[in-house]
């Protein structure tokens, strides 16, 4: 089905979020939407989905046009959706997640389970899915979670399927996966259209590229395009990707932690028994698909885990158990991966926030009292040094976008003298001039010496920072690899391998 | 026992390790209910409130003129001569609401100004309890905590002050401010409990307040039997009157009513104005109120605040307490001596918006309804009730923005905001 959107557009009060897009997907095309956050390319699906209506323009299906007033006219229509959060209930098993919305019954009102379940293994076996029609969603790998969304889409005869961002929460082994049956879905005859921001991905699958920004199409792009020429097209600068550093300058090791557990409130063992060293003036990446236990790994750190056993000392001092504020005053940064839950108050002035971690002593409270000027003084010095783009100090934290929120994290965390900087997850979410940002003063901070921890999901970002690489599986440590160690087996160890087998098996691959 | 510190992100993907990773990856994690709803009804702005207050007077102004005999009658051949409804329903609802002025702020009737004035001092000793309990609501609302045990604060603070007032022999001065320290750290303790069962177990705080009332009320009602509160040689549980050295002298001279308790409760109001906006407690209190997580994460001790906001809470509308038995009735008390403050106390702090000015102000209104529902009831006969019926309809604008914004077609904050940011990122990236 050839799909065409014709001078969309889509206002919110008067910010324009699509701007007389046009975008055309023939049939048996994979075509990638690339933009940077915020530039409207969920918008725009969202129109395409039925769920916005936009203000102008015109949605055609093999040249008739169409109106959609919700999904379900979108889904009639044969527009399929795979979002980047599944919209699967995990207590249903895969059958009954398919058959949702649309459920057949028997005589009686009984469903109809068993067609669900022959509708599964038909479309599993058209495109070798192995998925079992009776697993429960919750005990699927997050990759086969996603294969049920795809087969809930082609089970209502998608003939366009729309894939939001689809890999943000894959392995690159599943992401590989996605990329094939992506492809086997495109031999098929379904077109795709495929929202990323990873350059990577877009140039292994897309057959042609449109890229967004601020809510226009600044261009298209074939997939021999360059990582560097499709970058400077999305963020309309030329943008350096990878991150300049020095060899790293190694002191003494810092950091010491000794056979760390962590049991959860559920008595889940979710760290176990993980031992570690960072050393002043490296950054040790901690690497793993999310959920894999960096999470309470760096909580525990940070003394925001209550069951902890082991032992970690920062410059020979011992600092399990102690309180969050003890750990802070021993000269601990923390970037928490979830800035807006974690790291800012978004009610709270960017002022506000930068004071959050030192709101008892000086220099921002004397006797009790708030030091407003002192308070004020600095952050308009620091709005400047971190290029934080807002309209004054006292603009609430809420309103900033994500890039100028996580400069406000960095700015008062790099604004202590720090013995030891954990920055979690410090770039989701962040588009690439932020990351670049976020970066360099990662590495500036590396290199006045500081030990570096940066735990990361984004394999990209990993090999961009990393001195030594720890890749964490199941709440263990399964090996720390030098920073230059290739994609693959990094790949290959997120994934449980140790790294002998890691290097023996992608031998293997090249061989 | 369960952490009540919310920290979804160290929970949840350890319950995902593996299956719904995703979940946990980028859905914001949902805040506790209670604390949205209180985010939610803080948020509105000002012009919510007092269009809160035009749209309960309106309301109420229907009621009166649908309670009124002389509308009723008039409506019984309302086809033959409709002006007389018409007049029927302007005479009610301007009479009424005339009384009502006539009975907090001034009364034109009287000769004198002296005399004129005097309802507007009866509407500030109203408003004195309303406004030292608001503020107690009001600072734990700020911290993210539901106090509605204003109830039980009181009684216990009354009978605090209420014992050293009657009981102890001071000299002047001296006595009184014994007496209100008394009072206002027996409320403190019985906030202070609420605070740490939440701290240490995860009690949530609605439960435990609510519970307290009682336990507070019978425990009074019970020392109001025995020598330690009830006055010698009776049989009504009733305390003896407060020895004069005790009481707060009257502010105006001894034709009011109005007393040195509101002294009190302005300075009690510009102490939370510095706790809130200038001090480094309430900074605290406020990061905790907005987000706990990030407060917790950046080495603010949460349960502290919590047991700390939760006693400082309890001594503020402690001073109601003791405004009240210092204070309005002096005479001696029984166990009505809370007259419902505490719960008014939750309406004061909602139409102040818990910014201690907003509850002064909301606490003037509130004394003025108080002060005025009687004479409007004694002038136009008109039940007491209907005043009752007003607060409850602010209380439920208030509650509801949207319907205030969309009968007076305000813009809606969230989406244009929402845009707006997003403007901003795309426009600052």
């Amino acid at each position: 089905m050839k799909l065409e959107l014709r001078g969309i557009t889509k206002r919110f009060g008067s910010f324009v979020a699509n701007d007389h897009i046009s975008l055309t997907v023939e049939p048996g095309e994979i075509h990638a939407l690339l933009g940077e956050n915020g530039a409207g390319k969920s918008t725009l699906m969202n129109v395409l989905y039925g769920l916005y209506r936009a203000e102008e323009g015109a949605i055609l299906l093999d040249g008739t046009e169409q109106h959609f007033a919700g999904p379900g006219d979108a889904m009639n229509a044969g527009i399929g959706m795979v979002h980047q959060h599944f919209m699967l209930i995990p207590v249903f098993t895969v059958a009954e997640n398919v058959m949702l919305g649309h459920e057949k019954t028997t005589f009686g009102g009984r469903l109809d389970l068993a067609s669900a379940r022959k509708t599964v293994l038909d479309i599993s076996a058209r495109f070798g899915f192995h998925v079992d029609p009776d697993a429960l969603v919750e005990d699927l790998p997050v990759g086969v979670q996603q294969r049920v969304e795809i087969i809930k889409a082609l089970s209502r005869d998608a003939k366009v399927l729309v894939f939001d961002e689809p890999t943000a929460v894959l392995t690159p082994q599943e992401t590989d996966e996605l990329i094939v049956i992506m492809k086997q879905l495109r031999e098929a005859g379904t077109s795709i259209v495929f929202i990323t921001h990873k350059l990577r991905e877009v140039r292994e699958v897309a057959d042609r590229i449109t890229i967004i920004r601020l809510g226009k199409v600044v261009g298209e792009a074939l997939p021999t395009a360059s990582n560097k020429e499709l970058a400077s097209l999305m963020v309309g600068r030329a943008v350096e990707l990878t991150v300049e550093k020095e060899p790293a300058k190694v002191g003494e090791a810092a950091l010491v932690v000794d056979n760390l557990s962590v049991v959860d409130i559920h008595g889940q063992m979710v760290v176990n028994k993980v031992n570690f060293e960072v050393r002043s003036g490296e950054i040790l990446a901690i690497a793993g698909v999310q959920g894999n236990g960096q999470t309470e790994l760096t909580e525990a750190l940070l003394g925001l885990q209550d069951r902890v056993t082991g032992t970690i000392t920062l410059d020979g001092k011992p600092l399990a158990g102690l309180s969050v504020r003890k750990v802070l005053d021993a000269g601990v940064g923390f970037v928490p991966e979830d800035r807006q839950e974690d790291g800012l108050v978004a009610e709270f002035t960017i002022a506000e926030n930068l004071m959050l971690d030192r709101s008892t002593r000086e220099p921002f409270v004397k006797a009790g009292s708030l030091q407003l000027n002192a308070l004020a003084e600095f952050a308009e010095k620091k709005i400047v040094e971190f290029d934080i783009r807002a309209q004054g100090i006292t603009t609430n934290v809420g309103r900033l976008s994500g890039g100028n929120q996580q400069k406000v994290v960095l700015a008062r965390e790099l604004s202590r003298d720090l013995r030891l900087f954990v920055a979690a997850q410090p770039t989701r979410g962040l588009d690439v001039g932020s990351i670049e940002f976020v970066h360099t003063r990662i590495v500036q901070t590396r290199d006045a010496g500081t030990p570096v921890i940066v735990v990361s999901t984004e394999l990209d970002e990993v090999v961009a920072l990393a001195d030594r690489i720890a890749v964490m599986y199941r709440g263990g440590i399964v090996g720390i690899v030098p920073g230059d160690t290739p994609r693959e087996v990094l790949g290959l160890m997120m994934a449980g391998a140790s790294h002998a087998e890691a290097t023996g098996d992608s031998a293997v691959h090249t061989a | 026992m369960s952490e009540q510190i919310p920290s979804r992100g160290q929970v949840d993907p350890v319950a995902g390790a593996e299956a719904t990773a995703p979940d946990t990856a980028e859905t914001p994690p949902e805040e506790p209910r209670s604390s949205a709803f209180l985010r939610d009804l803080m948020g509105g702005s000002a012009a919510i409130s007092v269009l809160a207050v035009v749209l309960a007077l309106a309301v109420g102004g229907v009621l009166i003129a649908l309670t009124n005999e002389n509308v009723q009658s008039a409506a019984g051949y309302f086809f033959s001569r409709p002006s007389d409804m018409f007049q029927a329903i302007w005479d009610a609802v301007f009479g009424a609401y005339r009384a009502l002025f006539q009975g907090s702020v001034y009364d034109f009737r009287r000769d004198t100004f002296a005399a004129g004035i005097r309802p507007l001092t009866e509407t500030l000793t109203f408003a004195t309890p309303l406004i030292a309990a608001g503020l107690g609501v009001a600072l734990a609302f700020r911290v993210g905590l539901f106090n509605i045990g204003g109830r039980g604060q009181m009684l216990i603070a009354a009978a605090c002050a209420g014992w050293v007032g009657f009981s102890l022999e001071l000299p002047y001065g001296v006595h009184l401010f014994v007496a209100v320290l008394a009072g206002v750290l027996g409320g403190a303790v019985w906030g202070g409990i609420v605070g740490l069962l939440k701290a240490r177990t995860g009690a949530h705080e609605v439960i435990v307040t609510i519970m307290l009332n009682f336990v507070a009320l019978y425990l009074v009602s019970f020392l109001l039997r025995t020598p330690v509160l009830q006055a010698p040689g009776s049989n009504n549980p009733k305390t003896p009157p407060m020895a004069d050295t005790a009481v707060f002298p009257p502010l105006l001279g001894p034709g009011y009513n109005v007393h040195a308790g509101l002294l009190f409760v302005i300075a009690a109001t510009i102490y939370v104005w510095y706790l809130l906006g200038r001090s480094s407690m309430g900074f605290q209190f406020r990061a905790v109120g907005e987000n706990p997580n990030a407060a917790r994460v950046a080495g603010i001790n949460v349960k502290n605040v919590y047991v700390t906001a939760m006693l400082i809470s309890g001594g503020l509308v402690g001073l109601a307490g003791v405004s009240q038995v210092l204070g309005t009735i002096t005479t001696g008390f029984g166990a009505g001596i809370d007259a419902g403050i505490g719960f008014d106390a939750i309406t004061v702090a909602l139409l102040g918006r818990s910014r201690p000015w907003g509850v002064f102000f909301a606490g003037i209104l509130f004394g003025a309804f108080k002060a005025g529902g009687f004479s409007m009831q004694a002038a136009e006969g008109i039940p007491v009730d209907i005043v009752l019926v007003v607060q409850s309809l602010i209380v439920l604008f208030i509650a509801a923005p949207p319907l205030v914004r969309t009968i007076f077609r305000l813009p809606t904050p969230g989406q244009p905001a929402a845009a707006r940011s997003k403007k901003m990122k795309a426009v600052t990236t």
